[in-house]
């Protein structure tokens, strides 16, 4: 029974946790097995039920994390979400034609807003058969032949005439174009197309998918919504200039227009438990800690810093993302702690983790390149006199460095190039010309002892 | 194409053979045979009393049939004495539509009937009849005999009397029999003759041949120039050849008919009897014509015979017969003034609006018709008719005799313009082997539309049908609503109904000018029959394409009316095209209704415009975005102005683009020459005008205050002169009403405030509100930006300097240390937005960035907090 128990609870990190397992080292994990063995022994089944609480929890959020799904509470665009969802009320109902940019940087909560508003409009009586969607993507429909069979595919156009549709590009356009001319406001189907990077479109030869939409959004034919998505500010400057006279320059902002004390609640709102959890005492649990979270002062802190160098909210799911895969049962709630390290996995420096992989021989080599910047200020250099300085500096430190052979070096350079380009110019900014005579000995006692070198080892080098 | 055109001119020379039988009743000659003689042409066809002929109809390629039962020299007749009087069948598709379900088989292709109505006028002119054709006549049970299925056999197994179908009485069936053993006889002795003595018409035959095959230089035998390319053609007509006995003359008169079936679009106006199609008549076929495209019978099975019987059906059937019985008259009635002058508008109207889709109310127009021509007809005894006819002839003849007849003038026209399409049209007709039967124009015919559609019978090339019903040519339709449009329900509501762009506005208000050009440009054209090109101008949300399409409304309602001639109109959009050539395929598709490549589209369109006969209508063709048609070589727009360009053309070609200098611009000499200097700068329009839009749409709607629409007018006049802009803008402001408006259902007037919130939505730069917004760190990598821009005195910078004063900064601002990683993103995330340019981020520390907005606009947004 206890060995049972004990396998039970030894799986559940292991198949509910595969992130963790990628993002920590596994000597962790064992850690963690272990610790999770020896307290399960002490108290079996509340632990089990722990353990499943917390499932369920990450579960949730990790789900409302990482979709964008239109369950979540929109924030700060309650004015352009009531804009939207007027536009295509009246799409719907009374067959108006419109077009619509929504404008926002990245990660602003544009394709939330638009499934919010697609979520409400189906949910009006007699709408939902009453519409039709059309989902469209510039990273997917690369060009309007692409855009066309997706369209006509979705639209479901095909299986109106039987199989023999997709005939040439030119076939397809009139095809369409004559399909949507057919209709009228009063007695035809709405449709709403949804463009998500509306600005590859823009790219498309001639423009001419957005022109024929665009024409028939202002002219009596088939009722449509033409909704365009884009992180460019500058999208109207792209349209030529018979494209932008038929799009009726609507256009809704967002911009992460929300202050500090309106992104705590945010936080707040975004590690909540909603109250249909199954088991209500946990869930209570979990608020109050999250409501003391978020006035803890270091978590401010964090948050703050977070704040500044980010307000879109994809990056504060990054962060709660990072914090919440380090609950376990045995440490069931988010603390401060978690927080930290999450930030700091969020804010590290890819170029500095990389000089902290470095052989010593990429170490000197860089440390030459540095030299050389230096001389022959931005100046491309060659690898000889790469070579050349690595040389002088072997012979001036003779007994301290391995005198290697042109070929392995020539090979370090091969292997590690990118690395070693990067790391190059880390080094310049880190102004690190100096090596003390400490570092080198360690270089040397590494190379002697054949042990790669370690993280501590390598910071000082850059004192 | 070229024997038909050279039929058209030849007059054709009949001769008694034989000796006449004096009938002592009827004070008038008979004879047994007649040769018909055609100048240009060596061979002569003799018919013979007894035999079976086709007789020129309305219908080209359905010529009627009938048997001689008289051949006479009637001296009463001024025109033409020499007169035959016939037993009359009729084809299926003859037969009205209503009442072709009272044969409830199938009809085969060849199958006729015995024409039962002793009303119908059977006394025809001598010169009508093109040829003779072989009828077999068969019991009620008997099945069609496969071995004899080519087209120049018919079969009879029924009678017809306007009411039903019947069984042959016995004696009419043993009256056909006999004809038929007797034609066999005599035709098998006059084989014989021929084997035995080198017939001598023979070899006229063969010379006839070879001299047609000198004068087309296509070295195209006679049978195959007529039966264009298609060896199964000519293996068809050796097979028809080898049925028929080879007497000379029936050999010579089944090449003739077989020529004239083939060549649809060629005898134009031959006699009286194809031209004088009465206006109403044209119409009919021409409105079925326009429908059956569009009438799509899902049942796709459905046979090639099938469809094109059910085409023909649905056009001229009984019309043919009661023209058939007013032959004389209207051949009376055959001045060309009348001709020219009396459209009916009904008739117009169809061939006005060929795409329109058969609606129920063609339909019942033509319901309507047809009972008062059928009144006609039987009404009309022969002795009355007759009476009228000679005094109709009387004033033709004096017509002829003052010399300045208008149906002489015609003829005269006529000639040299068959004598250039015959070489032509030889030669393009080799070219253009794939589609043969379906010449450009005689697509477009109306008149020919229904005996096309029969011609096309199974056993030709199946590359000849027509394919409407193919899946491709339907066309889908997004389905449509369950639910109720909902109906505006405010006085808001109504307004932006009406102030959206699509609602078409009762009259365009401000374009009188313009629009006055335009028409008087185009009318012009209509009345003297030629063509041209205008090129409009001016940029977007000017209202030219609105004010072309009214301007062919107006037109196309005057043609109605008769006060201007009917003319096509096609409409295409640069924009709306794939490749620039593809504006060939969507012309000719428009006008013909067929599918084509775009290298053989254009070449029927060249060969449509080249040679075109003069009964065509004009053809307006509506180019909207010119500039898209703009390719290498530019031969798109080089075709599109040279076709008006040639005599008899008749095309009308508008052009629309954006750029006013756009055929100096772009457009080589030679393009730009023939376009020509018509020109139209539509400017963009003036507030008052705006205004004076804005005011017409909302004629009845009380939803704006008066200062309101001339903001919006002022605001935008100011900006592009794009009506569009104005409407937008004035739509939104009645939203943005709605919103603000406390009460629902009791919004109040459209304020200035309202529009202003709404121009400033659209029109203000984001760039500002979107610094505004952004983190702290991004906020101060612009600073970064603007300190680096200030101290290297560039605009430009790269990452990497930018970086240092980026570090510089936030540590003066107390800030954390930027990581490089975490300054790069922001920098990434700028860009994505583009208030930065940067280059692409391979560059790593080395990128360039710029800024995307002016340094000013950068310290004012940053100022603020």
């Amino acid at each position: 029974m206890a060995t049972h128990s004990n396998v039970l609870a030894w799986r559940i990190p292991w198949a509910e946790e595969p992130e963790r397992l990628q993002s920590m080292g596994s000597q962790r994990v064992r850690h963690e097995i272990s610790f999770v063995e020896m307290s399960s022994r002490k108290s079996k089944s509340s632990n089990l039920i722990q353990a499943d609480y917390v499932s369920q929890v990450q579960r949730i959020l990790r789900e409302r994390f990482c979709h964008q799904s239109p369950h979540g509470n929109l924030f700060g665009v309650q004015v352009q979400y009531k804009h939207l969802i007027e536009l295509l009320k009246r799409t719907a109902i009374h067959g108006e034609s419109n077009s619509v940019l929504i404008i926002g940087p990245r990660g602003s909560g544009k394709t939330m807003l638009i499934n919010h508003a697609l979520k409400e409009l189906m949910e009006v009586e007699g709408v939902s058969e009453n519409i039709l969607q059309v989902h469209l993507n510039g990273l997917l429909q690369i060009n309007d032949k692409i855009a066309l069979k997706e369209i006509t595919r979705q639209l479901n156009l095909e299986n109106v005439v039987g199989d023999k549709v997709f005939g040439s590009f030119a076939e397809n356009l009139s095809f369409l174009l004559e399909a949507l001319k057919k209709g009228d406001r009063t007695s035809s189907c709405p449709v709403i197309f949804i463009l998500d990077e509306f600005d590859l479109f823009a790219h498309h030869k001639n423009q001419t998918l957005l022109y024929n939409l665009l024409d028939i959004s202002q002219s009596a034919q088939t009722p449509v919504v033409i909704i365009g998505l884009t992180c460019r500010l500058d999208i109207l400057e792209l349209l030529e200039k018979r494209v932008k006279s038929r799009f009726s320059h609507r256009q809704i902002h967002l911009m992460n227009s929300f202050s500090f004390p309106q992104y705590l609640k945010i936080f707040k709102e975004q590690l909540s438990l909603p109250s249909i959890f199954p088991e209500k005492i946990f869930a209570e649990k979990w608020n109050e800690n999250v409501q003391s979270l978020s006035e803890d002062r270091s978590v401010k802190e964090v948050l703050q810093k977070h704040f500044n160098v980010s307000k879109n909210l994809r990056s504060l799911h990054m962060l709660l993302m990072l914090a919440l895969n380090r609950v376990t049962p045995s440490h069931p709630f988010i603390t401060a702690a978690d927080l930290m390290e999450a930030n700091q996995l969020c804010s590290m420096d890819s170029k500095g983790n990389i000089v902290h992989g470095l052989s010593v021989l990429e170490i000197c080599l860089i440390i030459a390149m540095k030299h050389l910047n230096d001389i022959y200020e931005e100046e491309p250099f060659n690898f000889q006199m790469v070579y050349n300085e690595f040389q002088k500096f072997v012979q001036r430190k003779a007994h301290s460095v391995y005198n290697f052979e042109k070929p392995v070096v020539m090979k370090v350079r091969f292997f590690s190039a990118d690395r070693l380009i990067f790391v190059y110019f880390d080094c310049i900014y880190h102004s690190f010309t100096f090596i003390s005579f400490e570092t080198l000995d360690i270089i040397r006692n590494f190379i002697q002892n054949r042990h790669p070198p370690k993280k501590n080892s390598k910071n000082e080098m850059f004192e | 194409m070229a024997y038909c055109s050279a039929r058209l001119r030849t007059r054709q020379t009949c001769s008694w053979v034989g000796r006449p039988l004096l009938d002592q009743k009827l004070h008038y000659q008979t004879y047994k045979e007649i040769s018909v003689k055609r100048e240009g042409y060596s061979t002569e066809i003799h018919i013979q009393v007894g035999q079976f002929v086709l007789i020129e109809g309305d219908d080209d390629e359905n010529p009627y049939i009938a048997k001689v039962v008289e051949l006479f020299e009637d001296a009463s007749e001024l025109y033409s004495k020499k007169r035959a009087r016939v037993q009359w069948f009729i084809r299926f598709c003859e037969v009205p539509i209503c009442k072709q379900h009272l044969l409830d088989r199938k009809p085969d292709t060849q199958e006729i009937f015995w024409y039962d109505n002793p009303t119908c006028d059977n006394n025809i002119s001598v010169e009508t009849i093109i040829g003779c054709v072989r009828v077999v006549a068969l019991a009620p049970d008997e099945v069609m005999p496969i071995d004899l299925k080519n087209e120049k056999t018919f079969f009879v197994k029924l009678s017809w009397n306007k009411k039903k179908f019947k069984p042959l009485p016995p004696e009419v069936l043993a009256q056909l029999d006999k004809l038929q053993e007797d034609n066999h006889r005599y035709q098998k002795s006059m084989e014989a003759k021929t084997k035995s003595a080198e017939s001598p018409s023979w070899t006229t035959t063969e010379h006839a041949v070879k001299r047609i095959e000198s004068r087309h230089s296509t070295s195209k035998s006679r049978h195959t120039a007529s039966h264009p390319v298609t060896p199964r053609a000519r293996k068809r007509l050796e097979l028809s050849n080898l049925g028929f006995p080879r007497t000379p003359n029936t050999r010579i008169s089944q090449a003739t008919s077989c020529a004239s079936l083939d060549s649809p679009g060629r005898m134009k106006r031959k006699v009286a009897f194809s031209e004088i199609m009465s206006p109403s008549k044209r119409s009919l076929p021409d409105g079925s014509q326009t429908s059956s495209p569009a009438l799509k019978t899902p049942e796709k099975t459905r046979d090639i015979q099938h469809s094109c019987t059910k085409d023909a059906r649905k056009t001229s059937p009984d019309h043919g017969m009661i023209l058939r019985t007013r032959v004389p008259a209207l051949k009376a009635t055959e001045t060309s003034e009348e001709r020219i002058l009396t459209p009916t508008s009904r008739g117009r109207k169809s061939s006005v609006v060929p795409s329109v889709i058969l609606k129920p109310e063609y339909i019942k127009r033509r319901e309507g018709k047809e009972p008062e021509v059928r009144d006609e007809a039987p009404s009309t005894s022969r002795i009355r008719r007759k009476s009228s006819i000679l005094t109709l002839n009387r004033i033709r003849q004096q017509l002829r005799f003052l010399g300045n007849s208008k149906s002489d003038q015609d003829d005269e026209e006529f000639l040299p313009a068959a004598e250039i399409s015959d070489s032509d049209s030889e030669e393009e007709e080799a070219s253009t082997t794939p589609l043969p039967r379906r010449t450009p124009n005689s697509m477009s015919r109306n008149l020919r539309s229904s005996m096309k559609s029969s011609l096309q019978t199974p056993s030709k090339t199946p590359k000849k049908t027509p394919q409407p019903r193919t899946p491709r040519d339907a066309t889908p339709q997004i389905r449509s609503r369950n639910l109720p449009a909902q109906e505006p329900t405010n006085m808001l509501e109504e307004a932006r109904l009406r102030l959206h762009v699509s609602a078409v506005p009762e009259s365009l208000p401000c374009r009188e000018q313009e629009f006055q050009d335009i028409y008087n440009f185009v009318e012009s054209k209509l009345l003297d029959h030629t063509g041209g090109c205008m090129y409009i101008s001016g940029v977007p949300g000017t209202g030219k394409t609105a004010t072309v399409h009214e301007v062919i409304c107006c037109l196309q309602q005057a043609a109605q009316a008769n006060e201007v001639p009917p003319f096509q109109y096609i409409e295409v959009n640069g924009m709306k095209l794939t490749e620039p050539h593809q504006v060939y395929v969507q012309i000719l598709q428009k006008l013909t209704g067929k599918r084509a490549t775009a290298n053989h589209a254009a070449e029927l369109l060249a060969k449509r415009f080249r040679t075109q006969a003069s009964s065509q209508e004009t053809t307006v063709v509506l180019v909207d975005e010119l500039d898209l048609l703009w390719t290498q070589k530019q031969d798109v727009m080089y075709n599109l102005f040279d076709w008006p360009t040639h005599k008899g053309a008749r095309l009308v070609v508008l052009t629309i683009a954006n750029t006013m200098d756009l055929p100096e611009r772009i457009m080589m000499n030679r393009v730009s020459s023939r376009l020509g200097l018509t020109r139209m700068c539509f400017q963009p329009y003036t507030h008052s005008q705006l205004q004076q839009i804005l005011l017409s749409r909302l004629r009845h709607v009380k939803a704006f205050e008066d200062d309101a629409v001339q903001l919006a007018a002022r605001k935008v006049a100011a900006l592009s002169g794009d009506a569009r802009r104005c409407l937008d803008i004035c739509r939104r402001a009645t939203e943005i009403c709605e919103f603000s408006c406390q009460k629902p259902g009791c919004p109040g007037l459209v304020t200035t405030a309202h529009l202003l919130e709404a121009i400033d939505e659209m029109f203000s730069s984001s760039y500002i509100t979107a610094i505004k917004n952004s983190s702290i760190l991004e906020q101060s990598f612009l600073r970064a930006i603007l300190a680096e821009f200030r101290r290297s005195g560039l605009e430009e910078a790269t990452f990497q300097q930018v970086y240092i004063q980026h570090v510089a900064l936030c540590r003066m601002e107390g800030l954390p240390y930027p990581t490089m990683s975490e300054t790069m993103a922001v920098c990434s995330r700028l860009g994505a937005c583009r208030l930065l340019l940067v280059e692409p981020s391979r560059n790593d520390v080395l990128l360039r960035v710029r800024l995307n907005i002016s340094q000013d606009d950068v310290l004012y947004a940053l100022k603020e907090e």
